[in-house]
């Protein structure tokens, strides 16, 4: 078989399932999950530098950003200018272009801004950044960032940190063929099967954090995604076998007794 | 002496006192992050000239764990 390249934003990555890193008990967790996890890229946030404490420890002590890709976020950004000058921000500070847009509307349910984040999008690809650009699963919305040149679409499977899974696989679905760009789940997955059924779907890949996080043994689970993304590509790619509402005995008739 | 808020706190520091003196002051490594004053990212190479004055407000800003 040809080897299954993923390639996102002209980078090429060995894993097609990206994790987040917030929400664990301490950066030594985090690193352990991302180890068993497989993936090559990570999403991180960029926040003010804690200047009373001197001795606080950093994320990239744990996670090697020469190692590792690290894929900025705007998580926590509420309009398009916030987002922006974050993007900006972590682009400073070591050359990063290839960054992951999230524009939230509502506190309550972490739900996508869409105007602004089709505004923010239209400003990042003119400034030469490659967005990732996290959003809902309305097919004509994901249509228009791919147009914007947006370099990956990534619709929620549900409310992030919800644990829900994938809540509209019509939808879901629709975008996926219907999108050139790579089409990548994020928020909402709960546990492995989910990203199998993401990736069975068609899905490039799929990006969590809560489920690994979350799990009571976080190290464990990170592993167990890392084999049901791969299942559920393999299985993709292997193109599953048609459904019959009738049974069809899988033994031969012939030289029965 | 110059007033100045950094990372939203009220600290005063000396007179021809650089954004370079402050990361010093403050044992930041320049490598590690991204330095906003008065809401325009200062370039790394420019870390050295740029004098801080009274009402300046600086933003330090770093990666931390996120989805």
């Amino acid at each position: 078989m040809k080897k299954d390249l993923f390639t996102i934003a002209g980078k090429k990555l060995n894993s097609r399932l990206i994790v987040g890193t917030g929400k664990y008990k301490n950066f030594k967790e985090t690193a352990e999950a991302v180890k068993s996890s497989g993936a090559d890229m990570v999403t991180v946030a960029v926040r003010r530098v804690n200047i009373l404490d001197k001795k606080k420890p950093l994320l990239m002590d744990y996670l090697n950003p020469k190692k590792i890709i690290y894929l900025p976020n705007t998580a926590g950004c509420f309009n398009s200018n916030e987002a922006l000058r974050t993007l900006r921000l972590a682009r400073e500070m070591g050359g990063w272009k290839i960054v992951k847009l999230e524009v939230l509307g509502d506190k309550k349910t972490l739900y996508p801004n869409m105007i602004e984040t089709l505004s923010a999008t239209k400003v990042l690809v003119k400034e030469g950044f490659k967005v990732l650009v996290y959003c809902s699963d309305d097919p004509l919305l994901a249509k228009e960032l791919e147009y914007e040149g947006a370099s990956a679409i990534m619709p929620l499977a549900s409310p992030i940190g919800s644990g829900l899974g994938i809540q509209n696989k019509v939808n879901l679905s629709i975008i996926i063929n219907q999108s050139k760009v790579p089409v990548i789940v994020d928020a909402g997955i709960g546990t492995a099967s989910d990203a199998t059924v993401a990736m069975e779907m068609g899905c490039q890949g799929v990006l969590v954090n809560s489920a690994i996080a979350k799990a009571k043994n976080p190290i464990l689970m990170a592993e167990s995604f890392k084999h049901a993304v791969k299942a559920g590509r393999k299985s993709f790619l292997a193109k599953r076998m048609k459904k019959i509402y009738y049974g069809i005995a899988s033994s031969p008739t012939e030289g029965l007794i | 002496m110059a007033k100045i808020q950094l990372n939203g706190r009220k600290i005063t520091v000396g007179i021809k006192f650089s954004i370079f003196n402050l990361l010093k002051k403050y044992k930041i490594d320049s490598k590690k992050v991204a330095v906003e004053l008065n809401n325009k990212i200062i370039n790394k190479n420019k870390y050295k000239s740029t004098y801080l004055k009274s009402k300046d407000k600086i933003e330090i800003v770093h990666f931390i764990g996120g989805g």
